[in-house]
């Protein structure tokens, strides 16, 4: 765990979901928020991938925003490479912002359809000054576009003329052009066929070798995080459960809704198959269950899970938020064969 | 006994630059409680073919050949007003969004009353009884209760039991659940895999269940139709598909879906794309993508062959290990 490029603590989101003043004040109720994030702590060390993995709502796309400065924190610190970007807006400071990109979901809503594909990938150069010269900055775009597995007359195409995987290689070219050295993956893949998205998966390991990138990987497909992550950090409502290496995690998960996760994915071997289901939902994120905000999902849970919310606590290499993993209460639960 | 069978269905569609086919000569059959899987890529035209068996092909696309016989009865040449009392009533549909399938100004009730009573002829109190315990069938807590508010008052995975309820209500043969699951959270849906799976043993109800997600068609279809390129290139059974695939496509598509477990250094990989449907080339639309090809592939297509419960369209199926 030398070297960390990123050190996230106590990270804190929280939108106002409140009627305006008036309207509370002649038809009653009070505040609402919603703690999208809620305290998030991780390291990642230069040069690889941590993923966040959960089901939506869970603040893992809120985690990326905040750090890119898309969004403010309502609290903590996020550091990088020794500069505190919290309270700093996206693009500032400019030095700090140019080391940091972001490659987004969908690749048909993240290209301007009305620009060219070169203009799109030398647009991060020319505002952050990289490559102030068009000449030179075309012969840069050139060269991207090729490292990424396109050709350079791809430049003076339009984005509509490319296919869902060759938009998304455009998306890394254009984020990987003012030479950064993180970048935040949003779901880069969900939007792909599967055959295209071993392409990407592959360009996107193959990228971080040759230019020692460090990712933070977000997605809801556990089994693309196990290709791609060094750690994987489990996010349910607004806080992380668990957090350890990636395969400390599908080989010994410990948190239960880790579990429910690994048990839930559908398997190409049909090893789930006709198994039994657990019931219920992720609960609505601003009135969330008390104590551990898993406890009415849990199979595990007790008094104590009801009333009081677990703390993150280190156990060997990983980090788990379960009062039941901590007092040993974590019989293996198998899933039941349906009848 | 067969509950439909389609057979060398083409659907068309006008262009610019001359006909385009979405689907072509697409051959296949589903028995009563079968769960049939459509899989394959944005474009292949599995949802196609879930259109056009329920009639809805937005024109100017048509039916340009083949035909879809429901119980024995032609149904692709029936008259939109005949259609409509099929679709519903004998064919059911689930589709991926379950929020843009259900009125939002109407009760949940009100929709599942209105299409027992549109397609079962029943008295008001009967249709009502009839909703609330497909509710409760669909797995949704207190149905009684529930059957008086509205759709933004469920939960995603709620509101698309909601619709598979709605779906089968007027207890059709037939479903086609495009997607059914793709909006849905995996522990969600996981739910409602395991709830399709329910209702078709229990039900007899058919279902042609389209989806891109392999493992979805792993964990609930008996048989799987793989379709590339606008035609069916393997159909078997899912055991038999997904552990011994046959088509060079099928048999990439499977080794490039990350597992869980194994973590190679490279993901197997299919290089390009599926070519557009005004593009395929001739001979066989994979073979500009295929690891082993031969000099036949990219002239003569290949013929979907083999018998009743596998087949595979490529010419090399006989010397492609299984």
């Amino acid at each position: 765990m030398s070297d960390p490029i990123l050190t996230v603590t106590g990270l804190k989101k929280t939108f106002d979901l409140s009627q305006p003043f008036l309207t509370r004040l002649t038809q009653g109720g009070g505040r609402k928020y919603v703690h999208a994030v809620d305290g998030v702590d991780f390291t990642i060390p230069r040069g690889t991938t941590l993923s966040l993995v959960g089901e939506s709502g869970c603040g893992k796309s809120t985690v990326a925003k905040l750090l890119m400065g898309l969004t403010q924190p309502s609290a903590g610190s996020i550091r990088f490479d020794g500069h505190e970007l919290a309270g700093t807006r996206a693009g500032q400071p400019p030095a700090v912002r140019r080391r940091m990109q972001m490659i987004f979901q969908d690749p048909y809503a993240s290209l301007n359809p009305r620009w060219r594909v070169a203009r799109i990938i030398g647009e991060p150069m020319k505002s952050f000054g990289t490559h102030p010269d068009p000449v030179a900055r075309r012969k840069e775009v050139d060269r991207l576009l090729e490292f990424v597995g396109l050709s350079a007359a791809d430049g003076e195409k339009f984005p509509h003329e490319f296919s869902g995987g060759q938009r998304q290689r455009i998306s890394i070219a254009r984020a990987i052009s003012t030479k950064p050295e993180f970048l935040v993956c949003d779901e880069p893949t969900s939007a792909l066929d599967v055959s295209v998205q071993a392409q990407i998966l592959n360009l996107m390991r193959e990228l971080q070798r040759e230019l020692g990138l460090t990712y933070l990987f977000i997605s809801h497909d556990l089994a693309v995080v196990n290709y791609i992550s060094d750690q994987i950090g489990v996010m349910y409502l607004g806080l992380l459960v668990e957090l350890a290496p990636a395969d400390r995690i599908f080989a010994a998960p410990q948190h239960p809704y880790t579990r429910l996760l690994l048990d839930t994915v559908p398997d190409i071997t049909m090893a789930h198959r006709d198994m039994d289901r657990p019931a219920g939902e992720v609960p609505n994120p601003i009135t969330p269950p008390t104590g551990c905000h898993f406890h009415p999902r849990c199979p595990l849970a007790n008094d104590r899970c009801r009333s009081e919310a677990p703390a993150f606590r280190t156990r060997g290499d990983s980090h788990v938020r379960c009062h039941a993993v901590e007092e040993g209460r974590t019989d293996p639960m198998p899933l039941r064969k349906a009848g | 006994m067969t509950l439909l069978t389609v057979e060398n269905l083409t659907v068309a569609f006008p262009g610019r630059h001359g006909t385009v086919n979405a689907i072509e000569d697409v051959s296949l059959s589903i028995s009563p409680g079968e769960i049939l899987g459509m899989v394959g890529e944005s474009g292949a035209g599995k949802s196609m073919t879930g259109a056009a068996i329920i009639g809805l092909i937005e024109p100017p696309g048509r039916i340009a050949a083949g035909e879809i016989r429901l119980e024995g009865q032609r149904i692709d040449t029936l008259r939109p007003d005949e259609m409509c009392r099929i679709r519903g009533r004998r064919i059911g549909a689930i589709f991926q969004d379950p929020l843009t399938s259900l009125n939002p100004v109407l009760t949940v009730g009100e929709q599942l009353i209105e299409t027992i009573q549109t397609h079962l002829k029943l008295p008001k109190d009967e249709a009502r009884a009839r909703a609330i315990d497909w509710l409760r069938r669909v797995g949704i807590p207190a149905p009684e209760a529930r059957i008086d508010t509205y759709p933004h008052q469920y939960s995603g995975g709620m509101r698309q039991r909601v619709v598979i309820a709605l779906a089968l209500c007027a207890e059709p043969r037939l479903v086609i659940a495009d997607e059914p699951t793709t909006a849905l959270d995996v522990s969600v849906q996981a739910q409602i895999i395991a709830l399709l799976r329910k209702l078709a043993r229990e039900t007899g109800v058919a279902v042609i269940l389209v989806t891109h997600d392999m493992g979805v068609i792993a964990e609930t279809a008996d048989r799987v139709a793989v379709m590339y390129a606008g035609r069916i290139v393997e159909v078997g059974s899912v055991a038999e598909v997904l552990t011994a695939p046959r088509h060079p496509y099928t048999r990439g598509l499977m080794a490039s879906i990350p597992r869980i477990g194994a973590r190679p250094d490279v993901l197997p990989q299919i290089e390009g794309a599926m070519p557009r449907p005004h593009a395929r080339p001739a001979g066989c639309a994979f073979a500009p993508r295929c690891p082993v090809r031969i000099d036949i592939c990219s002239q003569t297509r290949p013929d979907l062959t083999g018998h009743a419960t596998r087949s595979v369209a490529c010419h090399l199926s006989k010397e492609v290990p299984a």
